[in-house]
């Protein structure tokens, strides 16, 4: 099936539009009934060992009812379209509602509100096929110039419609790119990701340079004393210090539940942190599975925490409004942020620190396969006022110890070095660290941030990160590779 | 069309379109689950949705399309787009692909199931999980949850070699979880496990849970750990009870036995291993207690089946013997890249995924002790129990594990309860420091084991019971 240009999310509007009129039949005028339908065209080609060994696609469709009926909610889906299969649905759900207890914290449908038209799409990544995928991932592959290689490049393309039975609807359309790989040197793995609303804007061949310089930078590496050190993170790493502290701190559930660290109006971070959650700032759906318009949403104000994220639900708890971030889980695990956004340097909350990145970032650069390390000028620049400290380019498998203090353990991945005099002088084996991120973040923590931000895939479509370097005081390695 | 004819249509079009070899699978599942918190039914949700997934191999290339359709065009098109796919891969080759030899099976099987769990009203369930949250928050808790899940698949599976095997696969299971909140921290303690235990079987599994008598229990817990001590620093002798055990035995054992991972199919996501083929069935794993094994046929545990997503049937087999490395966990192609003659542990996550190297049931055997024997003869340490974090290593080596709860061990008796106990340490050389292992074998259930590109949520089984290791390094804070 085509699915970019000659098809519109006209179907899922008007199957929408059923599933609320059937509600209504059966349960009465009295019923409440939101409807999302929602297509999805994923495709996904893997590769490892320097081949394509895995290359999958597919389509997927999910109508998501909720009805809130005599007092009663109760949710259901499924991915039947047709007649019966829709009015099998709703039978289903308005079942499963009779026998739910009361539900006085129900927080009403969204009212008829204007919904703005989606942003841009490419109809050219929405249709792209397996060939298209192929050709960039063999861009990676020869790029890497004789290391092994493994990665993936995804497309992804996105229909989908709202209706409530008070009146509302809205529909939208959205289309994505990703490309995310690894170069191996021996044991030493460098990596190179990005996320694109055009296909046509991935370079499969820098992408496969980045990968293979770093790898070789991280080949030898020693081992280090774990301990307190100064560190630079690049932008991977600190893609996931965002999307942690968006699940478990700029979470509306967990917040009203008093299990989030955050604080509105309280200087929780250091005044060079701004951060918001921007889903409009790339192709993305227009509004969330409650039908409320999808904004921009300042979660940090230079340094000051400014907003949680909030579902209808979650809002009602602690009497504000939704912020549009309505989502599967959000009634069980919280609304959280998906399109983090930090600010760089310069645009807000800079730090006092930061200098010229052109001049000090040349200071930096180590000689030989070490400069490869360092993947732009922007970072060279941080690192080249970093005195004694460690170069981490990614986290790995990091988990939270406590969600109140948000004490996260993990290990770094895809190359570490060691920084001295500003240079960077040796690779060193990946380290385990204790860290409470909201503290690793904290009123002077946050010695310099870059100048320039990239764009990361998360797992997930419709979620990415968008991130400059950052330059820390202090990160806390507890256990190195002998444990 | 019936669902057989679906994949039969499928796998036609993809060896018409060139394709040496094709399977594929039709998937029906239906989710259910309902989360309660503090006393009231906070959601219920019923899912339920059919599809087909049809996989070709052109060449030495792969190639995958899924619809959410089974009419005869809709699977005739994907069995084409699957191969087309396939042809696609060869942009990008790899060595030739041969799969292990298979003998077509036509079966039909399903797995063990007492009380329907679909058919246990939805008053019954949230009258359990809304007692049970209320009981908690009398007690204390400041957040008290409770959740079950159920999944009813049915599945139907066909290749190019002649298999034709259908399968019904009822899993459920739940659990309680009682936070408390504190000055700067949380502490939680759960029953059995956070998020539950979970089985192949029916409702009986969360009847035997029987949820609402440990409610009191664990909220009161979760308050009293707020003003225990901190888990000391430092290296000690550490009993892990067998809920702990068993995350332990998935992390550092049954991901690092997947031979995808070995063979580098993993390496940019979920890691590789740091086991070596040219090690397997001479590598010291662990001490002389350690014997684990690979085991699909255990009744009611999570991880078991009739027939793997590529028709293997359910075998047992050994991981470690004696301490010793003698299997993986393998698909009919790895496999044939390793040298090896068996698959039997691939699986897909519904219709729309790709069948990929899973763990099945990976446990250990039972040993010869019991935990108060074992606490009995420990003269200093610490028990901890009931998993809160957990991470590991992209190799499965460097591990660092949080527990909900954990208690000091003076001159063989259990003393005072320790909060936040964390410890750290390698794989093989934990594994090799076990000198006491229970015979109390309890299979765990995991129902959120993530893995692939897009990513698959697998469920997987874990026979394990409480265990000793000496000189672990422990009370590892921020």
């Amino acid at each position: 099936m085509s699915t970019g240009s000659t098809w519109a999310a006209d179907a899922e509007l008007e199957v929408a539009g059923q599933v609320v009129e059937l509600v209504a039949r059966l349960a009465g005028a009295g019923a409440q009934a939101e409807v999302t339908v929602s297509r999805t065209e994923l495709a996904l080609t893997r590769f490892a060992n320097s081949a394509i060994h895995q290359n999958v696609a597919g389509s997927a469709v999910d109508v998501r009812l909720r009805v809130h009926v005599a007092g009663r909610t109760a949710t259901g889906g499924g991915n039947a379209v047709l007649a019966d299969g829709l009015r099998a649905l709703v039978e289903r759900v308005l079942a499963a509602a009779r026998f739910t207890p009361p539900d006085p914290a129900w927080s009403g449908l969204t009212p008829p509100v204007t919904v703005l038209a989606s942003t841009d799409w490419d109809p050219a990544t929405a249709d792209a096929g397996p060939d298209e995928r192929a050709a960039l991932v063999r861009a990676f592959v020869d790029a890497a110039d004789g290391l092994a290689t493994a990665g993936y490049c995804r497309t992804a393309y996105r229909a989908a419609a709202f209706a409530n039975s008070a009146g509302h609807s809205a529909r939208g359309r959205a289309a994505e790119a990703a490309m995310d790989g690894i170069a191996r040197d021996g044991g030493a793995d460098g990596t190179a990701r990005h996320w694109v609303d055009r296909l046509a804007d991935l370079d499969g061949a820098a992408l496969g340079r980045r990968a293979a310089a770093k790898a070789r930078a991280a080949a030898d590496p020693v081992e280090l004393a774990p301990g307190r050190y100064p560190v630079v993170l690049e932008p991977a790493a600190v893609g996931d210090l965002l999307e942690n502290l968006s699940w478990y701190g700029f979470n509306g559930k967990r917040y009203a539940e008093r299990q989030s660290f955050a604080a509105p109006g309280v200087a929780q971070f250091d005044r060079a942190v701004t951060l918001v959650d921007d889903p409009l700032a790339a192709s993305g759906l227009p509004f969330d599975l409650e039908g409320t318009p999808t904004r921009a949403l300042t979660l940090v104000d230079a340094g000051t925490t400014n907003a949680v994220a909030h579902d209808r639900r979650s809002a009602a708890e602690v009497g504000t409004a939704s912020t549009g971030h309505a989502g599967p889980d959000s009634s069980t695990f919280g609304p959280v942020p998906r399109n983090l956004r930090l600010a760089t340097a310069g645009t807000a909350g800079s730090a006092s620190t930061a200098g010229s990145a052109s001049t000090a970032g040349s200071a930096s650069m180590a000689g030989g396969d070490l400069a490869g390390a360092i993947a732009d000028p922007e970072t060279a620049a941080l690192v080249s006022r970093m005195q004694r400290g460690l170069l981490v380019s990614d986290l790995w498998y990091t988990r939270v110890l406590d969600p109140l203090s948000l004490v996260i353990t993990g290990l770094t991945r895809n190359g570490l070095w060691l920084v001295e005099d500003g240079r960077v002088t040796r690779a060193v084996r990946d380290l385990r660290f204790t860290e409470s991120y909201p503290r690793a973040l904290a009123p002077g923590a946050v010695l310099e941030v870059g100048r320039r931000a990239q764009r990361l895939p998360d797992r997930t479509v419709g979620a990415w990160s968008e991130a400059p370097s950052l330059r820390l005081a202090s990160w806390n390695f507890t256990g190195g590779a002998s444990g | 069309m019936s669902e057989f004819d679906a994949a039969e249509a499928a796998v036609q079009a993809a060896l018409d379109a060139g394709a040496r070899y094709a399977d594929a699978r039709v998937m029906h599942r239906r989710y259910e689950s309902m989360t309660a918190r503090s006393g009231e039914v906070e959601a219920l949700t019923q899912d339920e949705n059919v599809g087909l997934g049809v996989r070709a191999l052109v060449g030495s290339s792969w190639g995958f399309q899924a619809v959410p359709e089974l009419s005869d065009r809709a699977a005739r098109d994907a069995g084409r787009r699957a191969a087309r796919t396939a042809t696609a891969s060869g942009l990008v080759p790899g060595p030739p692909v041969d799969l292990v030899p298979a003998t077509p099976v036509t079966a039909s099987w399903s797995a063990p199931c007492e009380v329907d769990p679909l058919g246990v009203s939805l008053a019954t369930k949230g009258d359990l999980l809304v007692a049970a949250t209320r009981t908690m928050a009398d007690h204390g808790a400041d957040l008290a949850e409770g959740l079950y899940q159920v999944w009813d698949t049915a599945k139907w599976f066909v290749s190019s070699e002649g298999h034709r095997i259908d399968q019904r696969i009822r899993e459920c299971g739940g659990g309680i979880s009682a936070t408390s909140v504190g000055d700067g921290e949380t502490q939680r303690r759960s029953w059995p496990s956070y998020r539950g235990q979970y089985g192949t079987t029916g409702w009986e599994l969360v009847d035997s849970l029987d949820l609402t008598a440990h409610a009191a229990r664990i909220a009161e817990e979760s308050r009293e750990l707020l003003s225990a001590p901190l888990c000391p620093a430092g290296e000690t002798d550490l009993i892990l009870g067998g809920e702990q055990l068993a995350l332990q035995i998935h992390e550092s054992v049954g991901h690092a036995i997947e031979l995808d991972r070995i063979l580098g199919w993993e390496a940019a996501f979920a890691g590789t291993s740091w086991l070596d083929l040219a090690q397997l069935g001479s590598l010291r794993y662990g001490s002389e207690l350690m014997n684990v094994t690979i085991d699909p046929t255990i009744p009611g545990a999570l991880g078991s089946f009739g027939y793997d997503d590529e028709g293997s049937p359910a075998v047992k087999r050994d991981a470690v013997r004696a301490g010793r490395w003698v299997g993986v966990l393998a698909g009919r192609d790895s496999a044939a890249v390793a040298g090896l003659d068996y698959g039997g542990s691939v699986r897909a996550d519904g219709w729309a995924r790709l069948p990929m190297v899973r763990m099945t049931n990976v446990g250990l055997e039972p040993g010869p002790h019991s935990l108060e024997e074992i606490i009995a003869a420990t003269d200093q340490g610490v028990l901890m129990d009931i998993n809160r974090s957990w991470s590991i290593d992209d190799k499965r080596l460097n591990f660092q594990f949080g527990c909900e709860i954990g208690w000091e061990i003076r001159n063989g008796r259990r003393g005072r309860m320790l909060r936040n106990p964390t410890y750290t340490g390698i794989g093989p050389l934990f594994w090799r420091s076990m000198d006491m292992l229970s015979a109390e074998i309890v299979s765990w259930g995991t129902p959120n084991c993530g893995k692939g590109q897009p990513g698959q949520v697998g469920h997987t089984g874990h026979p394990a019971a409480p265990a000793r290791f000496r000189n672990v390094r422990v009370g590892v804070h921020a």
